[in-house]
C-alpha cells in the first residue's frame, strides 16, 4: 500500500483529469439523449481536433488556450456538416445502421489522419507544460488545473444553454417528444444537426485543454471513445449531472488503476468498470435526466 | 448461374493454388481464405444472429495466444492446440454471451461490450507474464507437418480452405435447420420469438459460442503461419472491424457473404496498395465502403446477385 499523501495526490490528480472527461462525455451524451445516436465516432472526432490544435500550436504558433474559441467553433461547424451531410443521411433511424455508420467514420477518420499526420506522436511546448502549483503537500501541474477549471466553467455553461435558452428548450424538446416539437415549430432535423454541432464542439474545447498535457497520434481516438462511453454509462446515457460525475469517477478509476495495478495493467479499470456497470447496473449512477 | 455450377466455381477457384505453383497467387488466396473464414465467423453472431461485436477479436486472440503458450510454455504439439483453441473459443463465446444476454444487453450496448472485453484482453496480454507482455510470443521456427509449420505455404493454405469449408457448411446449415429458424427468429424480434417458446439467451449464447469456435482455430492458423504474436495483433480493434466489415461489405446474415466481402476486400486492398502506398488510404476505403454499404446495400455485396437462393436470412 503507497503512503496515503501519494494516494490523495493520485486521487486529485484523477478528478482533474475527469474534468476534461467530463466535458468529452457532455458532448457524447447529449449527443445520444436528443438523437439516440451512439456516436461511436466521438473518440476519433477527439483526435482530429486535437490534430487541429497541435497544427494552431505548432505550425502557426497560436497557444492552445488562445485557440480554444475558434476550435470550438470550428469543431461546431464540423459536427453540423457532418450530421447535416453524412450521419443524417446515411443511417437510416435503426440502431445498428447508425451504429455502424459512426463506426465507419471513425475508421474513416483515424486513417484519413495517419495519411495526413502519419502514425507519429505529437506533442506541443507551451511555456507552461511543466509549471506546477503546491498545494499542501501536492504539486499540481497547471495545465491540468487550468483544463479541469475551463472544463468544469463550459459544462456549467452549457447547462445555462440547455435549461435558459429557447434553443436549448427545443433541444430538450425533440430529445422527449420529437413529434410534439414539430407541432410547436420547432424542426426537429435542424435541431439534430444542432445538437451534433454542439455535440462536437465539446470535443473542439476539450481537444484544447488536453493537448498542453497530452499527446496525439491517429490511435488516441480508440482511447478516448471507451472511456467517454465509460463515463456516458456509468453516469446513466443521456444524463448531464451523470456525465459529470461519472467524468471524474472515471479520472480516478484511472488514475488510482495506474498508481496501485501499475503502468501497463492499470488502464484495465476503465473497460472492467464499463463492462460491470452495464451487466450490474445497465440505468448507470443517475437515470437520464432531462 | 444454378447453385450447383456456383459451387463447383468456388471449389475450382479454391483449389487453384494446387495447380499452379506461385508464391504469390498463394499468399493472395490465403489471405482472402483467411479473411472469410474470421468473416464468417462474425457472420454467424452478427449476420444470422444480430449480435452486432465490435470485439470479436477476443476469439481470435484467444485461440492464437493459446496456440503460442502450449507451444512455449508446455511443450504441447500445435495440432492439439486447434481442438483446444475451438473450445476456448466456443467458451469465451458463452460465458461473454451468457453474461451480456442475461443482463439484457443488445444493440450497441453488446457492441460496446464486447470491444470492452476484447480492450480488456489485450491490456491484460500486454502486462501478463505469462503472454510476455508488450514484447509478444515468437515460436521457434521448426519446419515440419508434425510441428504444423509448413515451408510449403500451400499446406496452410489447405488448412484455412478445411476450416473456412467448415464454417461456410455451419452458415448453410443455420439455413435450413430448426436451430438457425430459431436463432433468425430471435434475430428479427425477441419480443415475438420468446412468445413462441424460444429460449431467446440460450440461442443467442449457442450462436455466440459457435462463433467463437470458429474464429479461435483461425488464431491458431495466424500464429502458426507468422510465429509471433503479440496484444495488438491479437486483441486489436483493426482485426475485429476487419471481421465485421468482411461480413457486412459481403453480405450479413448469407452463406457467401463473408467469401465474397473477403475478395472484394482485398482486391481493393491491393488495388489501391498498388497505386498510392501511403499507410491508412487502404484501411480509409474500408470505412468509405462500409458508409455506402450501410447507405445503400444493407445486404451487400451479395444483395446485388440475382440468385436470390443465398439471401434468405438476411440482416
Amino acid at each position: 500500500m503507497p503512503p496515503l499523501d501519494i494516494v490523495l495526490a493520485a486521487i486529485v490528480n484523477g478528478v482533474l483529469t475527469g474534468g476534461v472527461y467530463a466535458l468529452v462525455a457532455l458532448g457524447l451524451t447529449l449527443i445520444y439523449g436528443v438523437l439516440h445516436i451512439v456516436n461511436f465516432a466521438h473518440g476519433s472526432l477527439l483526435m482530429l481536433a486535437m490534430f487541429g490544435c497541435w497544427l494552431f500550436s505548432a505550425q502557426l504558433g497560436i497557444d492552445p488556450y488562445v485557440a480554444l474559441p475558434g476550435m470550438t467553433l470550428i469543431a461546431f461547424a464540423a459536427g453540423w456538416s457532418l450530421y447535416a451531410g453524412i450521419i443524417g443521411r446515411v443511417s437510416r433511424g435503426d440502431d445498428r445502421g447508425i451504429l455502424l455508420a459512426t463506426l465507419g467514420l471513425a475508421v474513416v477518420l483515424d486513417n484519413l489522419a495517419l495519411v495526413l499526420f502519419t502514425g507519429d506522436t505529437r506533442t506541443i511546448d507551451t511555456p507552461y507544460s511543466f509549471d506546477v502549483v503546491e498545494f499542501g503537500p501536492m504539486l499540481i501541474p497547471v495545465p491540468k488545473l487550468v483544463s479541469f477549471a475551463v472544463a468544469l466553467v463550459l459544462a456549467a455553461l452549457l447547462w445555462a444553454f440547455m435549461t435558459r435558452t429557447d434553443h436549448g428548450r427545443a433541444i430538450r424538446a425533440v430529445a422527449r417528444e420529437p413529434d410534439g416539437a414539430r407541432l410547436v415549430g420547432i424542426d426537429p432535423p435542424r435541431i439534430f444537426a444542432l445538437s451534433y454541432g454542439i455535440g462536437i464542439a465539446c470535443l473542439g474545447a476539450a481537444a484544447c485543454l488536453l493537448l498542453p498535457s497530452f499527446y496525439v497520434s491517429p490511435q488516441v481516438g480508440n482511447t478516448f471513445v471507451l472511456v467517454a462511453f465509460t463515463v456516458v454509462v456509468l453516469g446513466g446515457m443521456g444524463s448531464f449531472p451523470g456525465a459529470v460525475v461519472g467524468g471524474l469517477l472515471v479520472g480516478v478509476t484511472e488514475s488510482l488503476g495506474g498508481l496501485f495495478l501499475g503502468e501497463s495493467l492499470g488502464p484495465i479499470g476503465i473497460p472492467l468498470v464499463f463492462v460491470a456497470v452495464l451487466l450490474l447496473r445497465p440505468s448507470g449512477l443517475f437515470k437520464a435526466a432531462r | 448461374m444454378s447453385k450447383r455450377l456456383g459451387l463447383f466455381l468456388v471449389i475450382a477457384i479454391a483449389l487453384v493454388p494446387f495447380a499452379i505453383p506461385s508464391q504469390f497467387l498463394v499468399n493472395l488466396v490465403m489471405l482472402t481464405a483467411f479473411a472469410a473464414l474470421l468473416g464468417q465467423s462474425w457472420n454467424i453472431a452478427g449476420g444470422f444472429g444480430g449480435m452486432t461485436s465490435f470485439g470479436h477479436a477476443t476469439f481470435f486472440g484467444l485461440g492464437a495466444y493459446a496456440a503460442a503458450i502450449l507451444q512455449t510454455r508446455f511443450a504441447c504439439n500445435p495440432w492439439l492446440a486447434l481442438p483446444i483453441a475451438m473450445a476456448l473459443g466456443a467458451a469465451a463465446g458463452a460465458i461473454l454471451g451468457g453474461a451480456a444476454f442475461r443482463a439484457g444487453l443488445r444493440g450497441s450496448y453488446f457492441a460496446l461490450v464486447t470491444l470492452a472485453v476484447s480492450e480488456a484482453l489485450r491490456i491484460l496480454a500486454n502486462s501478463l507474464d505469462i503472454t510476455k507482455g508488450g514484447l509478444g510470443i515468437l515460436i521457434p521456427l521448426n519446419p515440419g507437418w508434425r510441428n504444423f509449420q509448413f515451408l510449403d505455404r500451400r499446406a496452410m493454405y489447405g488448412v484455412v480452405v478445411v476450416l473456412l469449408a467448415a464454417s461456410v457448411a455451419i452458415a448453410a446449415w443455420l439455413r435450413r435447420s430448426r436451430f438457425g429458424a430459431r436463432l433468425i427468429a430471435v434475430r428479427e424480434n425477441e419480443d415475438a420469438a420468446a412468445a413462441l417458446g424460444i429460449d431467446v439467451v440460450r440461442t443467442k449464447v449457442t450462436a455466440l459460442a459457435l462463433s467463437g469456435a470458429i474464429a479461435a482455430p483461425a488464431g491458431v492458423v495466424y500464429a502458426q503461419s507468422y510465429l509471433y504474436i503479440d496484444p495488438s495483433i491479437a486483441f486489436g480493434v483493426e482485426r475485429s472491424v476487419e471481421m465485421l466489415l468482411v461480413a457486412m461489405v459481403g453480405g450479413a446474415g448469407t452463406v457467401w457473404g463473408p467469401v465474397l466481402g473477403a475478395i472484394v476486400l482485398n482486391t481493393i486492398d491491393d488495388t489501391a496498395r498498388t497505386f498510392i502506398a501511403t499507410p491508412g488510404f487502404a484501411p480509409m476505403l474500408y470505412g468509405v465502403l462500409l458508409l455506402g454499404i450501410v447507405a445503400w446495400l444493407p445486404h451487400g455485396v451479395a444483395g446485388l446477385l440475382p440468385d436470390k437462393s443465398n439471401g434468405g436470412t438476411r440482416a
